[in-house]
């Protein structure tokens, strides 16, 4: 499963987005996923990280911090920019429309969780296809295995944080489990990669 | 052509035999979320694709109920977002207070537990008697629920914190009385509440009013049908009325954010301006 760096195919899909998930552990990783993007990296971001309910934006604040792009938390509607990083409000779960925009929703928990990262990665999946680059880091639940499948079978891309690297690895290791995920890579090459990818695809081919 | 660009066809047809054969307009729902739901439902009714639940829909009305009721989704509780109700208090209140009559639409109320908390701060600040609160929502099974006023008694307890941050002035348990499980919330609290049915798909305007609180309910509408429901709330307020939304509902991102003043961006409290 684990590819090695110059083994790995070239980038040949125009990437539209980056759908991140992330639970107990999450934040140290995804903090580091991003710290590797520089300001001029194109693609939207949008991440889900179980919250606790009375989290209130101290997440998103945090993810500001380490961050080189801008960070929010969206509100219902909101248009999905380039270069943004885009993180769901605790108590809410967070969608994509296929015209682009960012939706919000009250309904049940799933896996226990809301936001749940399966409702943004099967949403992401439906909305962009092969353009989604998906990715799994620490967690205790298996939230985010059923999502990987729906973007992997859409022709996305999808990695996993290494398992023994995560400060959790059970949830990243039952994505691997799935069969779904491309790439198992650890945070720093994570960042590396979505440069590869992302930044440039965007950069050469699009604009 | 993709499997899932054929499903959405198929729910573009779904949703098209709900709304010719029973009324019911989701074809102005926000999409993602209805398809998520759609298929949740897909996955238990014994049907291998979406189109095959056309035909149960069109002939079974029983199927359609069943399926409706995954689509008015109805998660509320009591005294939600409590900084919404301690700013409605402080900001609001003291102007409802220069009318001599006070009337408030609450759209899209699900089963009341917010309207109960309205009634409660209205109780509390003396402008109670003198208001009247019309709570309507399209779903007839979440307004009878309301209508009824009885919850979980353990969920009561848990809103008490609510209750308090909100600004509660007394004892939360003064407006429930429970038996075991179950509670019904006082019948005082009710007796300025008029609850009735209301569709913002497909209705009219409710009268005049000074106060329009519609929380979490536009999240479930394409832009197209929100701002139908602007339309209705912007008709049917008074100059210098009330407008609030929920919490990641932002004017700023609707047609209407100009007829508005923001009166507490946190809250989503708006005033709407004089003129046009």
């Amino acid at each position: 499963m684990r590819t090695k760096e110059a083994q790995r195919p070239p980038c040949s899909v125009r990437r539209e987005a980056v759908v991140m998930g992330g639970s107990a552990g999450g934040f140290p990783a995804l903090t580091a996923i991003l710290s590797g993007l520089s300001p001029d990296f194109l693609l939207p971001v949008l991440v889900v990280q179980h919250l606790h309910p009375g989290d209130e934006g101290l997440f998103a604040q945090h993810l500001a911090r380490a961050a080189r792009l801008p960070v929010s938390e969206p509100c219902d509607k909101e248009r999905i920019e380039r270069g943004h990083v885009y993180t769901a409000p605790a108590n809410y779960h967070m969608l994509v429309e296929r015209d682009g925009t960012i939706a919000l929703s009250l309904e049940a928990r799933v896996n226990w969780s809301r936001p749940s990262i399966d409702v943004l990665f099967e949403s992401a999946a439906l909305a962009w296809g092969e353009g989604v680059i998906a990715i799994i880091v620490s967690g205790a639940s298996d939230d985010g295995a059923r999502g990987m499948r729906a973007i992997k079978a859409a022709g996305g891309l999808t990695i996993a944080q290494e398992p023994a690297t995560a400060e959790y690895p059970f949830m990243p290791q039952a994505a691997i489990d799935t069969g779904a995920v491309d790439e198992v890579l650890p945070v720093e090459a994570i960042g590396r990669r979505l440069v590869e990818c992302g930044g440039w695809q965007v950069k050469n081919c699009r604009l | 052509m993709k499997t899932n660009e054929i499903e959405h066809i198929e729910i573009d047809l779904l949703l098209e035999a709900i709304y010719r054969r029973y009324g019911y307009d989701f074809r102005s729902y926000a999409r993602a979320s209805i398809e998520r739901r759609i298929r949740q439902f897909l996955s238990g009714s014994g049907c291998a694709s979406v189109s095959e639940m056309i035909p149960k829909v069109l002939h079974d009305e029983e199927f359609f109920t069943r399926l409706a009721r995954y689509f008015s989704i109805s998660v509320t509780e009591m005294f939600r977002d409590p900084l919404v109700y301690r700013a409605v208090r402080e900001k609001v209140v003291p102007l409802l207070r220069t009318w001599p009559h006070v009337k408030i639409w609450h759209a899209g109320c699900a089963t009341g537990e917010e309207v109960y908390s309205l009634a409660i701060v209205l109780k509390e600040e003396g402008l109670y008697e003198r208001a009247t609160i019309y709570a309507t929502d399209f779903s007839d099974v979440a307004l009878e629920r309301a209508r009824e006023g009885i919850y979980e008694t353990a969920k009561l307890r848990e809103a008490t914190r609510n209750y308090q941050q909100a600004g509660g002035k007394a004892s939360f348990s003064e407006y429930y009385h429970a038996r075991y499980e179950a509670a019904a919330m006082d019948g005082s609290l009710k007796e300025r509440v008029v609850f009735s049915s209301h569709n913002l798909a497909s209705d009219s305007v409710f009268g005049e009013m000074h106060l329009v609180f519609c929380r979490n309910v536009f999240i479930y509408f394409k832009r197209d049908l929100q701002h139908r429901a602007l339309g209705l709330f912007t008709e049917s307020l008074v100059h210098g009325g009330f407008l609030c939304l929920g919490a990641k509902e932002d004017l700023r991102f609707t047609d209407f954010r100009d007829r508005y003043e923001i009166v507490d961006d946190k809250a989503r409290i708006y005033k709407k301006k004089d003129g046009p």
